[in-house]
């Protein structure tokens, strides 16, 4: 009896407690919007962020979008073969590309490498006192330092994404046609005549909601981090772990809801 | 005048301050003193309203801050300065940009008498050139001293000192008490300064308190305190492990 009511108890403490983290992630978010919306906007900081978050991960989004395209067009190749369909796998590629695999690879690869950078920053702020300093001074430390990362997280995942959709297709193009012999015009065509200009727009919206969830998630965690060093480690591992959770499973709803 | 009144402050089960009552007075250094982790930070944090607490009053020139919305409060933030324990300056910006922050964020000095004013600043902390450098460049003297300038940027009328000489060399520790004495002249300053550093309590403070299990139990002047007969501010003073005070 003991041991059920401990298991019980246990279990209640670790709801309360999920539920009382996203009571704070919402309070946050709200306070997020209102400063959005207080002029005046801290744009040297936005700029440096966008920079930060967008310019730099350029490399990487490239990197991951060409390859993913290349397997998708080696992987559709060989199942599309099977029933006389090769000139399938531009369309589906590009459809791919732009209704999933662009924006999510895209959110995940920007939340590994500025998500994670967000909470580690903030955190090392947080533990540093450099988050009091600001409220010393009588500066918004939300204002300041959170509302140009998730503007810059906002607009940057987005357009990272275009350009992971367009080196996608281009990699799949590469082996497509250049590899496995796919007539280039036929390519082309399927790709036009399968994928509507909705597909790259919804495929941008949910970038702009990943974008969003990952930067306020990392804030988050960095904001709230307690305990030295180890606490810095703590809040960018968990912020990594609960923005990629949060993408993948809103990723299943937006799509529900846009396609 | 800072007042604070009755004030009681727990973490879990752990009280901190436990209905502790003191007055600062305008234009003097008052040193608060006690053991590591008695609730001095807590305490410093409460009058510049970091923390809130779970009952009393903090006055500042007569308006209780505990009740105080962000706005308000920011307005009485304007009149404090504070130097934190490891100085806390922002590592993304030079050590001009630090000292220039609040000037930047409060009021609409032009770029041309913001640089003026930095290099007054760092003047007075005995500091030159050192504008461009980033606060990783600089030796902890140096970023306290950057600290203090960027405390007195906005001409506060109050400054908190959090352990202004922890971690540093004799040496060091004699200039920052002088630099905080100088400056409390110069600028006319409240000071409140958390130490538990004991040659630099008598050297700089007009007036001293003890706290204590989260009270204040001695308050007065160095040589008050010197004569006091409380055994926990002798044994405090003596840094003697025999006493009322336990180590654990």
């Amino acid at each position: 009896m003991n041991r059920i009511s401990g298991a019980l108890e246990s279990l209640g403490r670790a709801v309360m407690g999920n539920v009382e983290e996203m009571g704070k992630i919402l309070l946050l978010f709200a306070s997020i919007i209102a400063w959005t919306f207080s002029p005046p906007l801290k744009l040297r900081n936005i700029f440096k962020q966008m920079e930060f978050v967008g310019v730099k991960s350029i490399f990487v989004v490239v990197l991951t979008g060409t390859f993913t395209g290349m397997v998708m067009a080696l992987q559709g190749y060989h199942g599309f073969r099977m029933f006389s369909a090769e000139s399938l796998v531009g369309g589906t590629v590009a459809l791919g590309m732009t209704r999933e695999l662009g924006p999510v690879l895209t959110s995940l690869m920007v939340t590994a490498r500025a998500g994670s950078a967000m909470a580690a920053e903030l955190g090392t702020m947080r533990v540093t006192e450099q988050i009091d300093a600001l409220y010393v001074m009588a500066a918004n430390p939300v204002k300041h330092l959170i509302v140009p990362r998730v503007i810059a997280g906002v607009l940057m995942t987005p357009l990272l994404t275009v350009i992971s959709d367009f080196v996608g297709i281009l990699g799949g193009y590469f082996v497509g046609v250049q590899i496995l012999g796919i007539n280039p015009g036929v390519f082309i065509k399927n790709i036009t005549r399968l994928v509507d200009l909705n597909d790259i727009y919804n495929g941008l919206i949910k970038a702009a909601c990943f974008g969003l969830i990952l930067s306020v998630v990392g804030c988050y965690k960095g904001f709230n981090t307690k305990g030295g060093a180890e606490g810095v480690g703590r809040a960018t591992t968990e912020a990594v772990v609960l923005a990629s959770i949060t993408i993948l499973v809103s990723d299943y709803f937006l799509t529900a809801i846009m396609f | 005048m800072i007042q604070l009144i009755s004030l009681h402050k727990s973490f879990g089960k752990q009280k901190v301050l436990n209905g502790l009552d003191l007055e600062i007075e305008d234009g003097k250094t008052t040193v608060i003193i006690g053991r590591s982790g008695g609730g001095k930070s807590v305490l410093l944090k409460h009058i510049i309203g970091l923390m809130r607490p779970d009952s009393g009053e903090v006055l500042i020139d007569g308006t209780d801050i505990t009740k105080l919305g962000e706005g308000a409060l920011n307005d009485i933030r304007k009149r404090f300065g504070m130097l934190f324990q490891e100085a806390a300056l922002f590592d993304s910006m030079t050590v001009g940009e630090n000292v220039a922050f609040p000037l930047r964020e409060h009021t609409r000095m032009k770029e041309e008498e913001i640089r003026q004013t930095v290099a007054d600043r760092l003047c007075s902390v005995g500091l030159r050139g050192v504008e461009e450098k980033m606060p990783s460049e600089l030796s902890g003297g140096m970023r306290k001293r950057v600290g203090l300038a960027r405390a007195i940027a906005m001409q506060p009328r109050i400054v908190l000192f959090d352990e202004p000489t922890t971690g540093l060399d004799p040496v060091m520790t004699e200039a920052i008490n002088r630099l905080i004495v100088e400056t409390q002249k110069s600028f006319h300053l409240t000071c409140i300064v958390i130490s538990h550093d004991i040659r630099s309590i008598f050297e700089i403070g007009d007036r001293i308190a003890m706290l204590y299990e989260g009270e204040i139990i001695e308050y007065g002047t160095p040589d008050e305190l010197r004569a006091s007969q409380n055994p926990v501010v002798v044994q405090f003073l003596a840094g003697s492990i025999e006493g009322p005070i336990r180590v654990t």
